[in-house]
């Protein structure tokens, strides 16, 4: 089977650049082992929260700094800023409500109660501009009765500490009755399937109203929907005060409903997404990937002009760490990483983690090295790159979002 | 760097140990949504089996509601086969035993074989409306059920009375697993296989004796049998892959699925000699096509606006792409692609009375998104969701084999390869 674009990963790299080559007129796909990691998704894309262990305001401006063999240094700074653009214009034409710019942080409010820059923060969640202020004193803190994943202690204790008066209550409504009956299933995903079919939303919002009356804001979990696009909407219209959503537990609901947006967006494209497969080889010659054997497909191979692997890092399998190797495990790729174990990662856990700055080796345009040659048409993307710690830096759907958008332009030039 | 292949570390014969807790099987779960007694595939595969390692009794017979859609295997990121773990649980640990009701809709083959025979009575004793009251509360078969027509002429009789000389003529030979519902209901979709591969220069001939697959068999408790077919039917096939080189076609997503993937899953029947070389017709054909051995002329009045129907395991074999692919190649054909959802039926599931429920309520969206579709009619390769839409929409439902039929030019297909 022929296509002119093959991505290997369906997630947020893997669509960005599925999404850009198709918008470009190329007949793509993409092959994703099961659902990704946007389903943890907390509602705001990063560029760069911190460096060199400082909180950062301004993203561009702070980049300078980083390491060389940073996937941003790497792009070029030159570009970066153009790229901040384009990709919050793919975001938007995709169907997604952003808010926010690469040249300034702006602040969301975590389910741990405190403060962190972001870069693009969906609709469904509050912007705020300042770190240190909440613009709230009296917060009262829904929650549903029988829903373990949102942490409204927390929240509260964090309020505190911007001197607002946080109260917690629970709703109760039969509409989740049947799903309470099983604790575990007692998770967001259920209760925003409830409230998609539209029967909840009404009795919900009075309720609400009600218990936030002598309160300046509602603080809920984000599990307004799912598949249905308009509900979180239809929420904050009904519910009089400001309502602030906190990320639960994932699954993630605005996650999950924006993976269903971006890869909707591809299809609508002429993209074909295929999922619950797997890459098992390539067929290399002359330095090129000819083409792929999946899993699913096997003896039909899957040729294209070139090739995006956009795999994901450790948690997806992009990189696999056995006991005494790492290794790249679709190709063989080469692996920017110590060959000894002991230099892996560092035995406090809250220090910055070697391993978290592995990946394949790439060329200068981001070509896949295979025993150190180059691969003509084999381009890396998202978090399979080394180079950085996305979770020290807050960088993690920036380099995804920024280094698929510059595969896609090496591939269209 | 030599290529290293990932082999997960399990204890255990499946592989629930690479669950890493992260619940997206349950978001994709139809059942969980519409009935809260099913606990989840989550719950019920690896977390339950961990469980079910200590104790066996901690096995919770509400597994029996899930409908083996195999939508959680499809969305995990870690591959963890949990379809197939509720599924080896109910075998090993369910003590319910099938009831006369689950062995008359298990056992396709035997029951296809009676009522084809009498098919006039039956046809019309099943549809009477008294009638299906009584199989409603004596053997609990929803009321709402029509069961599909049964026929006269088997398409087995058909087949060696009408077809298997011509069959000869060609060069190039396929068998052909028809299954039961082709054989005892709907000869017509195995006429429509014929003429196509014939169109396309291949001889269909049937296998020496072919079984029911023996998907109702597993998910009605009635493992020894569909063991005892399952071994029976990979000796057939060997005989036409290994002995005669030739390939076996089926036109029914879910028998291929259960002979090449529940076999050695499920039953422990091993199936490596033929795994490859049993398909859909659909994959035969692509593979023809898209290796430039083959070129299908079509009909230039052919005019349709079909909407395709992913059925589940279609979905999870991957293949959905084959036979839109084909249905694309017509001139004449606009196809809408619908949101990849389960119908409901499930086989077997949907039929039993306390299933009904929760069967509709599962195939709402699915009904909802093809009464908004506008179209001339719904392709799709599975026949019990042939049925499910059939019952539960305005829409009728063709097989894509069928719609080739009716589409190809077969005289000028012919010529391409006579020449």
């Amino acid at each position: 089977m022929k296509f002119d674009n093959i991505i290997i990963g369906g997630g947020l790299s893997g669509l960005t650049c599925g999404i850009k080559l198709a918008e470009q007129g190329k007949k793509c796909a993409i092959v994703s082992s099961g659902q990704s990691a946007i389903h943890f998704f907390s509602g705001s894309f990063d560029l760069l929260g911190k460096a060199n262990g400082e909180e950062v305001t301004n993203p561009l401006e702070s980049m300078k700094s980083l390491p060389e063999n940073h996937p941003y240094k790497r792009v070029g700074l030159d570009k970066i800023e153009r790229l901040t653009n384009d990709a919050l214009h793919l975001l938007v034409r995709s169907g997604l409500n952003l808010n926010g710019q690469a040249d300034r942080n702006h602040y969301t409010l975590t389910p741990m109660g405190v403060m962190k820059p972001t870069w693009l923060t969906l609709s469904d969640f509050t912007s705020f501009d300042q770190k240190d202020s909440f613009p709230w004193k009296k917060a009262v803190i829904l929650n549903f009765s029988g829903f373990l994943d949102f942490h409204t202690l927390f929240i509260k204790d964090g309020l505190k500490k911007f001197d607002v008066h946080a109260q917690i209550k629970t709703v109760s409504m039969k509409q989740f009755d049947a799903i309470r009956k099983n604790p575990s299933e007692m998770r967001s995903t259920n209760i925003a399937k409830e409230f998609d079919k539209e029967n909840a939303i009404e009795e919900f919002a009075q309720k609400a109203n009600v218990l936030s009356d002598g309160f300046d804001v509602v603080i809920l979990p984000a599990v307004f929907g799912l598949f249905n696009k308009t509900i979180a909407d239809k929420l904050k219209e009904k519910i009089e005060k400001p309502v602030l959503l906190l990320p639960a537990i994932p699954p993630s609901v605005p996650g999950i409903r924006t993976q269903i947006t971006l890869r909707e967006r591809f299809q609508e494209l002429g993209g074909t997404y295929l999922l619950g497969d797997n890459v098992e080889e390539g067929v290399f010659e002359n330095g090129r990937l000819l083409e792929i054997r999946t899993n699913n497909h096997g003896d039909i191979k899957f040729e294209a002009d070139q090739f995006i692997l956009a795999s994901g890092s450790f948690y997806s399998k992009g990189i696999v760490a056995t006991h005494d190797k790492l290794y790249e495990p679709i190709f063989g790729l080469d692996i920017d990483g110590d060959s000894n174990r002991e230099k892996w990662f560092d035995e406090k856990i809250f220090n910055d983690q070697a391993f978290m700055h592995y990946g394949v080796k790439t060329d200068q345009k981001f070509r896949a090295l295979m025993n150190g040659e180059p691969v003509e048409n084999l381009y890396v993307a998202g978090s399979v790159l080394g180079g950085a710690n996305p979770l020290k830096e807050g960088s993690g759907a920036g380099i995804s979002l920024l280094t698929s958008l510059h595969a896609a332009e090496q591939i269209l030039k | 760097m030599k290529k290293e292949i990932f082999e997960p570390y399990n204890v255990s014969d499946n592989n629930f140990e690479q669950c890493v807790k992260c619940t997206i099987c349950t978001v994709y779960c139809p059942v969980l949504e519409v009935n809260p007694d099913y606990p989840g595939p989550k719950q019920s595969g690896p977390d339950g089996e961990r469980m079910r390692l200590k104790d066996p009794e901690f096995y919770d017979e509400a597994l029996k509601l899930c409908l083996n859609c195999k939508r959680c295997e499809v969305a995990c990121p870690s591959g963890v086969k949990i379809g197939d773990i509720i599924q080896s649980a109910r075998i090993k640990y369910s003590k319910s035993k099938p009831k006369l009701r689950d062995m008359i809709l298990a056992n396709t083959d035997i029951v296809g074989t009676m009522a084809s025979t009498f098919a006039p009575i039956v046809n019309t004793a099943v549809a009477l409306k008294p009638v299906r009251k009584v199989m409603d509360s004596v053997l609990k078969i929803d009321h709402h059920r029509m069961f599909p027509k049964y026929t006269g002429l088997r398409f087995e009789t058909w087949y060696r009375r009408y077809a298997e000389k011509k069959q000869q003529e060609f060069k190039k030979h396929v068998s052909y697993f028809h299954g039961c519902y082709v054989n005892y209901n709907f000869p017509q979709q195995g006429k429509d296989l014929i003429k196509v591969m014939n169109a396309a220069g291949y001889g269909v001939h049937l296998l020496e004796k072919e079984k029911c697959c023996g998907v109702a068999l597993i998910s009605n408790g009635l493992i020894k049998q569909a063991t005892k077919q399952a071994k029976h039917n990979v000796e057939a096939f060997k005989k036409s892959i290994v002995d005669k080189k030739m390939p076996v076609i089926s036109t029914s997503s879910t028998c291929i699925f259960t002979i090449r993937d529940e076999y050695p899953h499920l039953l422990g029947v091993k199936n490596e000699e033929i795994r490859n070389d049993s398909e859909l017709a659909t994959r035969f054909l692509f593979r023809l096509i898209d290796e430039g051995k083959l070129n299908l002329v079509f009909k230039k009045n052919y005019k349709k606006r079909i909407a395709y129907h992913t059925p589940c395991h279609m979905e999870k074999l991957g293949w959905s792409i084959y036979s839109t692919s084909l249905l694309k190649m017509i001139p004449g054909v606009e196809l809408v692609q619908l949101e990849s959802q389960c119908c409901g039926i499930a086989g077997t599931y949907g039929f039993k009375k306390e299933n009904y429920q929760t069967s509709q309520e599962v195939g709402k969206p699915l009904f909802d998104q093809i009464e908004n579709s506008k179209v001339d009619f719904v392709a799709t390769d599975c026949e019990t969701c042939k049925w499910q839409i059939e019952m539960s929409t305005s829409s009728k439902v063709q097989h894509p084999i069928s719609i080739l039929a009716e589409a190809i030019d077969v005289e000028s297909t012919m010529k391409l390869w006579q020449k």
